[in-house]
């Protein structure tokens, strides 16, 4: 589908991980993960908890710090100088299973926080573009509430709104609906599927295997800190050669 | 989602009777059994019987107008010692024809304090509202201030600092060359100051008479050394709290050891090393004034306490909120003063406010010191002979005005608490 469109092989790759090992402790959560993303690529990340999926994107935007391999983002290798950081952090927006709305600032304020703090765009320009992408989510009526006046799926979309504002060039979902109450999954899905046909760099860590088969030009299959089997989600899901993918997809297909 | 009762057509009951109005009330809470209605009885009783004793002897029998205390003996509350002592008991030794000065000391710090607890002020009007109160309580207490040149210059540096740390951002072009002048105009005066290249020169504002603080008393000394504490020693403990956090090992050992140590001695102990030891550590000749003393061992050992009642707020905060402002790419200050901060003060009003209250109650230990704080200046009025053996009379307005204003910051604490909550209430 979305794959077919594009051959990626002649884009460039706007994230590299090369030899990625982290540990908590004695627990090695990473081991050797080697990814190449392409700009514009969407990739679905799935496996069971505990398999570092999580970890794994958390370490692109340095939430998490690996202690071995690199990570390449927009040609910037990740090191332990905070502007460095930084400055991969304008570039990645993320989207948490929490929402971590700030809940003191109004949902404008939310929105237009770090583009006026880190991006220092003026206040009146960082409130027009919070409010177009309110409206792009479908709730620009909720601009002046406050997050606990939301319900879950209206804050997951504000979440992603406000990831926008920065104008990311790669945008990290870390199970994004595994939060929400089922009726609410669709609404979020659904936005997630719009930024993904405009072209939008994604990593997903989700078990929607529907959005997966509608976007994903890519499924990571990850267990015990490894990446075990990537594919097409057309292949994946039809053929998985692993035998512990097939037991994982055996498992969370039957509960859907 | 489908019923498909009529909802809106339903009347809506009203509450069971016997659970509304006065009466209700009562039957229900005080009257509910046999046991219960004996014990509101009987305690209904005792409190009438105590209260009218109270009332016998503080209004009925009492005196407002003897003019010795051998008039007094033998009535009710001697209420003409508190008429005769009352200014003494306020000012202190402030020289008596002086009076009004620390009366509008008082008053300005009231209102200082009164303005600054409208949320309308909190932002540079609150800086305006402290400046300006600052001086006036100060030029009415002192009666001259001679402000150092070096005072001045250290003043511009550090407003300069200020301004580009926080406005950085912000500041149109001029504005942040404004900093730059500031700051550069305040680091080369001061090593010429140090040098000695600029002399000691000083501005005197002096209208009215030198009162030095060994003479002040009262209320407005136990007013200037609570509010100065807790106003200097909050910023004090934001940042030992936000220390005793960091990832960099010395500055959080500096500030545990810090907190732990000031927590682990008496308040009293710090006073009198202030006020005993100290002055043999300085080198001959400098001397730093009792009050001052008095009040940076306030101010420090408030900041421990603080420190901790904001650690607890910023430890209640989710590790998301933290992610989600590290995720956006906000720097550290940026993080801590808008998203932080904010939070975690707005969970620990409560019990900071508590703390507050505590401290505005300690001050009246430097009485060790030999400093006459509002409740030295209320024992002292038992001094005299002439009014000896009222000692109740005293303590009971010493209490009540300590009530004043202690009831306030608690019904301050409710009103801030709700209003903060405003906007994120469901």
């Amino acid at each position: 589908m979305a794959a077919s469109a594009r051959d990626l092989s002649k884009v460039e790759s706007v994230i590299q991980l090369k030899g990625v090992n982290k540990w908590y402790g004695q627990f090695h959560v990473l081991s050797d993960i080697n990814l190449d993303v392409k700009e514009g690529e969407k990739i679905v990340i799935c496996g069971p908890s505990g398999s570092g999926k999580s970890t794994l994107i958390r370490c692109i935007n340095r939430l998490e710090e690996h202690q071995r391999g690199d990570i390449v983002v927009h040609g910037v290798t990740l090191s332990n100088d905070v502007k460095n950081i930084e400055a991969i952090r304008r570039e990645v927006g993320m989207v948490f299973q929490s929402f971590n709305l700030f809940p003191h600032l109004t949902i404008l304020d939310n929105l237009t926080l770090a583009p006026i703090w880190v991006k220092k765009t003026p206040k009146k320009e960082a409130e027009e573009i919070a409010m177009s992408l309110l409206t792009r989510v479908r709730i620009p009526e909720q601009a002046l509430k406050y997050p606990g006046q939301l319900s879950g799926g209206q804050q997951q979309r504000v979440a992603i709104a406000r990831a926008l504002c920065m104008r990311p060039k790669i945008m990290l979902f870390d199970e994004p609906t595994s939060a929400l109450d089922p009726e609410m999954v669709k609404e979020v899905l659904d936005v997630m599927i719009e930024l993904a046909r405009e072209g939008m760099t994604m990593l997903c860590v989700t078990h929607e295997m529907g959005f997966a088969r509608a976007v994903a030009d890519r499924v990571i299959f990850m267990d015990r800190g490894e990446i075990v089997e990537q594919n097409e989600p057309e292949e994946f899901f039809a053929n998985p050669r692993n035998e512990r993918t097939k037991l994982f997809l055996g498992q969370i297909l039957h509960n859907h | 989602m489908t019923d498909a009762m009529p909802v809106g057509d339903r009347k809506p009951l009203a509450p069971p009777v016997d659970e509304t109005g006065a009466l209700g009330w009562a039957r229900k809470n005080l009257f509910s059994s046999w046991g219960n209605g004996i014990t509101t009885i009987v305690l209904i009783a005792f409190v009438v019987w105590v209260l009218s004793w109270f009332l016998e002897w503080a209004l009925f029998t009492a005196n407002f107008t003897a003019s010795t205390g051998a008039e007094c003996r033998g009535g009710g509350a001697c209420w003409a010692l508190i008429r005769e002592k009352f200014r003494y008991i306020f000012f202190g030794s402030f020289p008596y024809e002086q009076h009004w000065r620390p009366l509008f000391a008082v008053i300005t710090m009231l209102a200082m304090l009164v303005l600054s607890a409208d949320r309308r002020m909190w932002n540079w009007r609150l800086l305006v509202i402290w400046g300006l109160g600052s001086f006036i309580t100060f030029l009415l207490m002192f009666g001259q201030i001679h402000i150092p040149l070096s005072l001045i210059l250290f003043v511009a540096l550090v407003g300069g600092g200020i301004g580009l740390s926080l406005r950085s951002v912000l500041a149109t072009p001029s504005e942040r060359m404004a900093y730059y002048a500031l700051v550069a105009i305040g680091a080369v005066g001061l090593v010429l100051r140090i040098v000695g290249v600029l002399p000691a020169w000083s501005i005197a504002i002096a209208p009215l008479s030198y009162v030095e603080t060994s003479l002040w008393g009262g209320l407005p000394v136990t007013l200037i050394l609570a509010t100065y504490g807790l106003v200097f020693a909050f910023p004090y403990g934001v940042l030992l709290a936000l220390g005793r956090r960091s990832n960099l090992p010395l500055i959080k050992g500096l500030c545990v050891g810090f907190i732990e140590l000031i927590r682990g001695v008496p308040l009293i102990s710090l006073l009198i090393m202030a006020s005993v030891m100290l002055p043999l550590f300085l080198p001959s000749g400098t001397t730093i004034d009792k009050f001052l003393r008095a009040q940076v061992a306030v101010i420090l050992f408030a900041g421990a306490y603080i420190a901790e009642v904001i650690r607890g707020g910023l430890q209640s905060l989710p590790k998301g909120q933290f992610e989600a402002a590290d995720a956006m790419g906000l720097n550290y200050p940026q993080k801590t003063l808008l998203i932080i901060l904010p939070q975690a003060l707005r969970v620990v009003i409560p019990p900071l406010i508590n703390t507050f209250i505590g401290f505005f109650k300690d001050t009246s230990l430097v009485l060790i010191i030999g400093i006459f704080d509002f409740l030295n200046t209320a024992n002292q009025a038992l001094v005299d002979p002439n009014w000896a053996g009222f000692p109740g009379e005293v303590y009971l307005f010493a209490a009540f005005i300590y009530f004043i204003f202690c009831f306030s910051m608690s019904r301050y604490s409710k009103y801030l608490e709700f209003e903060l909550n405003k906007g994120t209430h469901r």
